[in-house]
């Protein structure tokens, strides 16, 4: 089985969020930056599948230089080479098509991605790649086992669960519980600097979105406890404090 | 590995008598990707299986620290300093002692670590035959078996030469008998392969010897009740005719006490290293709750006093952190040097760390203090919830108050740092007498009233260090001067000195490293750094002048006394510092940050 992970270079989940060049780019200064948190349970599933029928994980991430560390740790973790597009990843169509011209002729049986990233939080890529590549996609994947040439998948939908068997290969946004993050092991780590990663410019038009604004969302205000006894009170503070009756 | 090589000019000790340059230092920021991933692992290792196991591993329940260490041991985690031809990483001395950094975080479980990966692996790795190493690396590398090592008795702490622990060899000559008790021996609950120190027949000095569990005669008592790392294994053992086979005495006999003191000198350095991380998450977590807790309607973060003590936990982590992998490089550099010249690999790592013991016991003194001021503080910034067992404080207060007791009491370590330099002085080894006549000399001399160029980044506080050499130098030089080898006697005047010489080589590190970062992040980006090594140069001064003060007055009187107390107070002289408006800056920055104000790995 041949499995192409695509990862994404994203904020530690605790950094202090701020912004720079007139709130139109992210401020890096003593940001810490990870695998995508759904990113790294597709990588997990992968090295699973791997484990229980062989074959090979490609990790491919659209990202300029400085998203390397993040793919070396996705190679310790268990991917055996990885491929970076030099571009940065800010629009999810040029996302897509990049994903999509990788694994146009790459033969894969399986296209693995988190729902969606944690720094744009768009969730668009999967479904793209599916219609660039005109195969299956589904999102989100909370389940993964594979059974010859047929995928077996369930995923949580309004009000209940849905399973689902679609043949390979196909495109999935993932989720937990699809597998448990894995820790690199030493070994892994150790061997991740001599496999192999390639650098490839972009292929395709430059991307079509432009930021013109990030804005953080308002601070929390203080809370107050009411007794519940007391409804007046609350009634009170609702329509003459909160003014939202 | 030329410029590694280059760089192992200072002896131990030396640090003392010679300047070291900043390009001759290594600093943590440069460790490589693949180390800072290892680091990051290790980490995430903590957080996804550690933390939330916490009250699980603390409550010892059944099975969950060995498993635990399973775990650590699937993920190479107990093999990084382990050769490879043995199964182990074999990476090198400063990777061991990042991990060991790491793990500080992880309370009970950083002991059990600590036992397993120092104490208990390295007796063989360094002074095993070729068969043991087979025999019994791999299974210690990968975690299948677990190690204890039994050296103190109920009457035979510090005193370790003074164990009752016999062993008598049978008459064929194929095994040892062995009998006595041992105390106080992490992992023991369920450690698979014990190393034994006991006297052979009627021998002066020990020896050591490696035992399985599964041979008869090993027996325990129950788990100790402790202060703190309540979830590490902690008991007594007893050999009740324990047949050790011949083969497995460990080096040669009577050789056990070096073992013991060479394994200890890296247990220590290791140890200083393995308080760092624990430091830095007392200061993280103390961040946190400041920023949370309001008290008159702001954060308390926002008060004085809270920032204060914010800042002091940083700057003397940062101190110490700095101390440790210039230490440990240093060591690493001598050891691929030996190993290029021609030893055998065991034998290079042990006159390697050797070498620089008097730097591991200082580092395992200052890294065990500092932790334990920052814990005290911790509780002291959560309040009352620093006291109850509901916040993390409370455990982390009694967690780090073991770690000035154990690998040798700081008492212990003090003492022998001393005599460690003096014994080397008078071995010819390094230069103590030259250099502490000439500040004799200067003492009584006239001033110099040259104005040297200080304007280059910390060249200030680069003289002020090159000054408090001249103190110890001083305070050290009269002290021999009058006990002669008696001074081994006086502890109140080691102690001091050994106070003298910690901060000295603590701050001269700290400047040092904060130089090189100035010319990594320039100016503006080092602001931080250069704010903390200045604090911390102002309290190393503080510190060395008041124990300076101490140790004289000890030994001389009069006029005497007079002139030294001058000396002291010439030496230790420096600019005035704005302590309230750098701590206020160090504290904004982790405010900010909400947490510790600069961070390695991920």
């Amino acid at each position: 089985m041949k499995i192409l992970v695509c990862i994404t270079h994203v904020p530690d989940t605790t950094s202090r969020i701020a912004f720079t060049d007139g709130d139109t780019k992210f401020d890096k200064n003593g940001v810490q930056f990870i695998i995508g948190p759904y990113d790294d349970y597709a990588l997990a599933r992968a090295v699973e599948l791997k484990e229980q029928s062989g074959g090979s994980i490609t990790v491919l991430n659209v990202g300029e230089a400085e998203t390397e560390p993040t793919i070396r740790k996705a190679l310790a973790i268990g991917a055996d080479d990885a491929i970076r597009i030099n571009a940065f990843p800010e629009d999810a169509l040029f996302v897509a098509k990049q994903i999509a011209a990788v694994a146009k002729d790459g033969g894969f049986d399986l296209i693995l991605m988190g729902r969606e990233s944690i720094d744009f939080n768009g969730g668009q890529v999967h479904g793209m790649v599916g219609e660039l590549l005109g195969i299956p996609s589904v999102s989100p994947v909370m389940t993964l086992d594979i059974d010859g040439d047929t995928a077996k998948i369930s995923r949580e939908i309004e009000g209940g669960k849905e399973y689902m068997e679609l043949p390979l290969p196909f495109v999935a946004g993932c989720q937990e519980p699809i597998a448990e993050w894995k820790i690199p092991n030493m070994r892994g780590i150790m061997s991740a600097r001599t496999k192999p990663l390639e650098v490839k410019d972009p292929t395709g038009d430059a991307p079509k979105t432009k930021v013109s604004k990030f804005e953080l969302p308002p601070a929390k205000g203080d809370v107050k406890l009411v007794d519940p006894d007391n409804m007046d009170e609350l009634v009170n503070l609702l329509k003459n404090e909160a003014k939202v009756i | 590995m030329e410029a590694a090589v280059e760089k192992s000019a200072l002896k131990g000790g030396e640090f003392l008598i010679k300047e070291t340059q900043a390009n001759n230092i290594f600093i943590p920021e440069e460790f490589s990707e693949e180390q800072k991933m290892m680091a990051a692992a290790t980490l995430d290792f903590i957080h996804m299986e550690i933390d939330p196991n916490t009250e699980r591993i603390e409550n010892m329940e059944e099975g969950m620290m060995s498993g635990l260490m399973d775990k650590a041991g699937e993920l190479g985690l107990l093999g990084v300093n382990v050769p490879e031809e043995y199964g182990g990483l074999g990476m090198s001395f400063n990777t061991g002692m990042l991990i060991a950094d790491m793990m500080a975080s992880a309370g009970s479980f950083s002991t059990a670590y600590g036992a397993h990966t120092g104490i208990g692996t390295l007796p063989i790795l360094y002074y095993g035959t070729e068969e043991q190493k087979k025999k019994y690396l791999p299974k210690l590398a990968s975690g299948e078996w677990k190690a204890c090592y039994c050296l103190t008795e109920p009457d035979a702490g510090s005193d370790a030469n003074s164990g009752k622990t016999k062993a008598k060899l049978t008459d064929d000559g194929k095994h040892y008998i062995i009998n006595g008790q041992k105390m106080w021996i992490s992992n023991a609950g369920f450690a698979d392969l014990f190393i034994i120190f006991a006297k052979i027949d009627d021998d002066k000095k020990l020896s050591a010897f490696i035992a399985e569990r599964t041979w008869d005669g090993i027996t325990m008592n129950d788990e100790e009740k402790k202060l703190g790392i309540k979830g590490s294994s902690t008991r007594q053992v007893f050999f009740n005719d324990l047949k050790v086979p011949a083969e497995n005495l460990l080096s040669e006999r009577e050789n056990g006490f070096k073992i013991a003191v060479n394994v200890l000198n890296v247990g220590r350095i290791k140890l200083g290293a393995g308080c760092i991380n624990g430091c830095k998450d007392v200061a993280s977590k103390s961040t946190q709750y400041a920023n949370e807790r309001k008290q008159f309607g702001v954060s308390i973060s926002s008060f004085g006093a809270i920032k204060q003590k914010l800042a002091k936990m940083a700057t003397k982590t940062f101190a110490t952190e700095s101390a440790s992998y210039r230490a440990g490089q240093d060591i690493e550099d001598l050891i691929s040097k030996l190993q290029s010249d021609g030893l055998e690999a065991s034998e290079a790592k042990l006159k390697g760390v050797e070498q620089y013991a008097i730097e591991c016991a200082m580092i395992k003194i200052h890294g065990s203090e500092v932790l334990d001021f920052c814990v005290d503080e911790g509780v002291q910034v959560y309040g009352g919830m620093g006291f109850s067992e509901e916040a993390p404080m409370a455990r982390a207060y009694r967690d780090a108050r073991i770690t000035r007791i154990y690998e040798g009491t700081n008492e212990i370590n003090r003492m022998l740092l001393v005599g460690m330099m003096f014994k080397k002085a008078m071995k010819g080894e390094i230069d103590l007498l030259g250099p502490a006549m000439a500040v004799g000399k200067e003492l009584t001399g006239v001033p110099s009233f040259d104005t040297p160029d200080l304007s280059a980044p910390l060249a200030k506080e680069k003289e002020v260090i090159k000054n408090l050499k001249k103190a110890v130098l001083m305070a050290a030089g009269k002290a021999a001067e009058k006990f002669g080898p008696k001074l081994d006697h006086e502890q109140e005047v080691l102690m001091s000195l050994a106070d003298m010489l910690i901060e000295v080589y603590v701050a001269e590190s700290t400047i040092l490293r904060t130089e090189k970062l100035i010319s990594k992040y320039g100016e503006e980006g080092s602001k931080l750094y250069q704010n903390m090594a200045k604090l911390y140069l102002y309290e190393a001064v503080t510190k060395i002048k008041n124990a300076g003060d101490e140790a004289v007055a000890c030994f001389a009187e009069g006029d005497e006394l007079r002139v030294m107390l001058m000396g002291l107070k010439r030496f230790t002289k420096m600019d005035p510092v704005n302590t309230k408006e750098l701590r206020q800056a160090v504290a904004d920055v982790m405010i900010k940050e909400n947490k510790f104000p600069y961070s390695l790995y991920n």
